[in-house]
């Protein structure tokens, strides 16, 4: 009997459970299936730490966050998505609220607000600096009260089922049997987050391998905007661990070798004693990171044996703020550098992060493949275009959570059931996997090929970059496919073969990469997180566009532009520090919810 | 010039032995490297047979938990340096049955979890439009201790209770129970207490107290199933003294 | 309303070790504790030793010459000096499993758990200073 559902979604981080909650509440009839590589709890958004932005306090308004978003995003935005998320972030964080999520509160009970990079008011809702961790679980123990929800812990997901030009499920390995699957549905949502893994120094998790996006891709879907990876200005330098932004929202600096507070230097602003909004260590991250470049350039970095780092300072901030607001960070000092931070200095340096590129989809979650959905990082609306503020990821993952949830619900309902032929490629995918992956005896080592595409990623597509190296590491990436071939797999046994996973993420891994390096090589201007030494300025002319990367049938990429959606704010200058606009509005619909009425 | 430490790895390979076996490995290490390096460096370069989860590599997803010479730690969380000059014992998590090599099933736990309706229950759900309920830092720091737990299964792993008899629901399960119970916007006390009241609920803990003491998190599971006790034996008298609308 | 996870809850090729009847030989915890248990028996027998004072005291004193010297034979002696040992041992690890499973409060804040420890040594020697002053002061 072959497991048949309405929606089946992939992946159980923050997008994929907030979507499922949302399916069950519009639509208790329909069935769900939640199928994870991990168990839900262990999906990476739990490492989020700073915070989730949505406009609440008195003094701020949507349009302001809606400005600041686009403006982060370096007008790559598409500003319908952006006017619907942000109307929405606050009423999505509120829904969490009432499912118990502990945000951090002030003195009367209200929820809190912190600032973040980038935001030129207060907005950032945060549970400690343990904001992922805390919404994560909040929702997984909610999603547990639905009848309707099938979960499938530690099920690797290998394809989608494709026929009749519409997505009608996936093939899945049970890990703890090591049993191919066929799951049909009436629509899939993919919510498998980021791709951080293709870079060798990530504050991402193992599972970070971009298995969604691959998935999409090979079934026919484009990918968008693949070219616009974000580097966190501050990374623990081995572990390549995060210390949140909140540590320099609660008022950290960035100094360089000489302790000079170099960001000064770079067009945002001037140092205060305070932090000030959108200026200094509280501008945007790829400026940020951009800047540690330059100054690594200029040698006025620190160099260590794991590589060039500049200085966090949190002392000034003393031990009694350090342990309320952000204790995570100190406890990760502690235990990773071996140093305490209300002491020393961190050793910090810009580190992949967050993927703006994914799945294209629409506003509602819809891909242009009939059937297949997409939220969360793995998606691409896009609300973050060229560069991501911080503390917009979360809500995004439930707004666009939810909408494609409903999309999906709706779509799902409209569909006659799977046609039986679907689960006959259900052998067709065993026959491969076997072949690709067991019966071979190959010479190269999984972790070979996986740093070798690393090394590329960072010399090709690191923070600034320029035609030739690009290039050749589009011909590495190749040399790359074809050398997986021979990979060799030692395990040949059917429980819980992890190695087997792990070959199957370095060929996520691996097309993965290539359409990044497409879309880096095309895309002849510098926007956000996207800097070319040979094309140092913005173009609105030629790139007021997303990249779109599809699949041809011999295997190469194929690219083509759609232009961005502009509403109300056409593309300016972006602007940080003390010149920074103040955007006013007094429109009644931007006051804001209220923070606080009571249990 | 790095040092170098012997690993000895405990393996099940269910298809070719019904017992546990250990395989030893030499590994490099520098002051930061966790137990967790020392297993992906066996993997990717020496047997990548040898199979375990993590993920996150910074404490906080819970995957890593293995026993290392003897105690439940999170691999990730553990440093090679510590154990100087080794070897290092690496088992999988003890009280849990081992699927292969050191990848335990904590399905149990799963099902105990929703028994203890970890969710905020409400008699009448509040609408979005009336906004926010109001908590207090005080009344945040009622519970918050109890929501630090990431599921990473170590107190289970060290209650002998649970190892003897698998029907008790356990420290994080109670624990999590308290963190709603405590939870002013929470409704659901009288429910869960059915559940924990059970003879292999709360009653089945004899205060040990390793729980407590091998918890990543500090979530202080022990304090909160004797705290517990209290409770559910204060609103025992009380039912039998003054039964409905006591 | 359970959520239905596809699980298997029981494989027969899952390693299940078997507890060691000396499981709480392994660790000095696990000794400590069920030393801790163990030690009620000893209370109890201080129980029943008290019950066999009183139950003397009133018979008479003849009774009481007798229990005296039952007492203070090498057996009995060494005994109460153990069960000594062990109700001492009780109290004290009984006072520090206290702070755990009592949350103090004075008003909105908590009382440190250092406080309730010594709250309960405090509480010990008063009873026992007014135990003396009767069985020595009278």
């Amino acid at each position: 009997m072959t497991p048949s559902y309405d929606v089946v979604l992939v992946g159980g981080g923050g997008a994929g459970l907030r979507a499922a909650i949302a399916i069950a509440e519009t639509n208790p009839k329909l069935t769900i299936a939640v199928v994870s590589k991990v168990y839900p709890m262990r999906s990476h958004t739990v490492s989020a730490e700073g915070g989730a932005a949505g406009v609440i306090a008195p003094d701020d308004s949507i349009d302001e966050h809606i400005y600041d978003t686009i403006s982060g995003g370096d007008w790559l935005c598409d500003q319908d998505a952006v006017e619907a998320f942000v109307h929405e972030a606050p009423q999505e964080l509120l829904r969490l609220e009432h499912w118990g999520c502990p945000w951090s509160r002030e003195p009367d009970g209200r929820v809190a607000v912190r600032p973040f990079g980038g935001m030129k008011k207060m907005r950032t809702w945060f549970a400690a600096d343990k904001t992922g961790f805390h919404m994560l679980h909040t929702l997984f123990q909610t999603s547990l009260k639905y009848g309707g929800v099938t979960r499938y812990d530690e099920w690797f997901v290998t394809r989608l089922l494709v026929d009749d030009g519409r997505v009608q499920g996936v093939i899945a390995i049970d890990l703890k049997s090591g049993r191919v699957e066929a799951i049909t549905a009436g629509a899939v949502i993919l919510c498998t987050g980021g791709c951080g893994k293709v870079f060798p120094f990530t504050t991402n998790a193992a599972i970070k391998t971009g298995d969604g996006m691959a998935l999409a891709y090979r079934a026919g879907a484009p990918l968008k905007d693949m070219e616009f990876v974000q580097y966190h200005p501050t990374g623990l330098p081995f572990t390549g661990i995060l210390i949140t932004e909140a540590a320099r929202a609660e008022g950290g600096y960035l100094i360089n070798k000489d302790g000079y507070r170099y960001l000064q230097d770079y067009n945002l602003g001037t140092p205060q004693p305070h932090p000030v909004l959108r200026t200094m260590e509280l501008g945007p991250r790829d400026r940020l990171s951009q800047a540690f470049m330059q100054e690594l350039e200029k040698g006025r970095t620190i160099p260590l044996p794991d590589g060039p780092v500049v200085h966090l300072d949190l002392r000034h901030l003393g031990e009694k703020k350090i342990n309320a607001k952000i204790p995570f960070v100190r406890e990760l000092c502690t235990k990773y550098q071996n140093l305490d931070p209300v002491r020393d200095l961190i050793p910090v340096r810009p580190v992949v992060h967050y993927m703006m590129g994914g799945v294209d989809t629409d506003i509602n979650g819809a891909t242009p493949l009939p059937g297949l959905f997409a939220a969360g990082e793995a998606a691409c609306v896009s609300i973050n275009g060229a560069n991501r503020l911080g503390s917009n990821s979360l809500p995004e993952c439930l707004v666009f959570g939810a909408r494609a949830g409903r999309a999906a619900a709706e779509y799902a309902s409209r569909q006659p059931p799977v046609n039986p032929r679907v689960i006959a490629q259900k052998t067709d995918e065993h026959r491969r996997l076997e072949q690709e992956l067991f019966s071979r005896k190959g010479r190269e080592r999984i972790v070979t090929l996986r740093e070798e595409m690393q090394r590329t990623m960072e010399a090709s597509a690191g923070i600034y970059r320029e035609a030739a190296s690009i290039r050749k590491g589009i011909g590495e990436l190749q040399r790359l496919q074809e050398r997986y071939a021979d990979i060799v797999i030692e395990d040949h046994s059917r429980t819980f073969n992890t190695e087997r996973v792990s070959a199957l993420e370095l060929s996520f891994l691996l097309d993965i990469a290539q359409t990044m390096l497409t879309a880096a090589l095309a895309r002849e201007e510098s926007r956000g997180a996207h800097q070319r030494r040979d094309f140092p300025k913005r173009d609105d002319q030629r790139f007021l566009a997303h990249a779109l990367v599809s699949r041809t049938d011999d295997g190469s990429c194929r690219l083509e532009y759609v232009p961005v959606t502009i509403t109300r704010w056409p593309p300016a200058e972006r602007v940080y520090g003390e010149a920074a606009p103040h955007v006013k509005s007094d429109k009644a619909a931007d006051r804001p919810l209220s923070s606080g009425a009571g249990v | 010039m790095s040092n170098r430490i012997k690993l000895q790895i405990a393996r099940y390979r269910p298809e070719q032995e019904s017992e546990a076996t250990f395989d030893e490995y030499e590994v490099p290490y520098t002051k930061e490297s966790a137990v967790l390096d020392g297993l992906n460096y066996v993997k990717d370069r020496l047997d990548g047979t040898l199979a375990y989860r993590w993920s996150c590599r910074m404490g906080i997803c819970g995957s890593c938990g293995m026993d290392v010479n003897g105690e439940p730690k999170l691999t990730c969380a553990t440093f090679l340096a510590d154990y100087a000059p080794g070897p290092v014992r690496v088992e999988p998590l003890r009280n849990f049955p081992v699927i292969r090599d050191l990848i335990v099933d904590i399905d149990d736990f799963m099902r105990k979890l929703v028994r203890v309706k970890p969710w905020i229950v409400r008699e009448v759900e509040k609408p979005v439009a009336d906004g926010a309920y109001l908590q207090t830092p005080e009344q945040l720091d009622e519970y918050k201790q109890f929501s630090m737990c990431i599921n990473c299964m170590l107190c289970y792993s060290a209650c002998p209770i649970y190892g003897l008899d698998p029907n008790f629901i356990g420290p994080a399960a109670i624990a999590l129970a308290q963190r709603y119970n405590l939870d002013n916007r929470d409704e659901g006390s009288a429910e869960r207490m059915r559940v924990l009241s059970e003879h292999d609920g709360i009653w089945g803990c004899t205060f040990v107290g390793e729980c407590t003491t091998v918890c990543p998190k500090h979530v202080d599971p022990a304090g909160a199933i004797q705290r517990y006790k209290l409770t559910a034996a204060v609103e025992s008298m009380k039912s039998f003294f003054a039964p409905r609308g006591a | 309303m359970d959520q239905p996870a596809v699980s298997t809850p029981y494989h027969p090729r899952w390693l299940r070790r078997r507890v060691s009847t000396y499981w709480w030989l392994g660790k000095p915890a696990y000794l400590r504790f069920i030393l801790r248990e163990g030690s009620c028996m000893f209370v109890g027998w201080f129980t029943l030793y008290l019950l066999l004072l009183l139950a003397a005291v009133l018979e008479g004193p003849l009774a009481y010459e007798l229990f005296v010297a039952w007492s203070a034979t090498p057996a009995l002696l060494a005994l109460n000096v153990v069960t000594l040992a062990f109700v001492i041992f009780h109290a004290i690890t009984f006072f520090q499993a206290a702070p755990q499973a009592m949350v103090v409060r004075l008003g909105r804040t908590r009382v440190p758990p250092q406080a309730v420890l010594l709250g309960h040594y405090a509480g010990w020697i008063v009873v026992s200073i007014v135990v003396a002053f009767f069985l020595l002061g009278a």
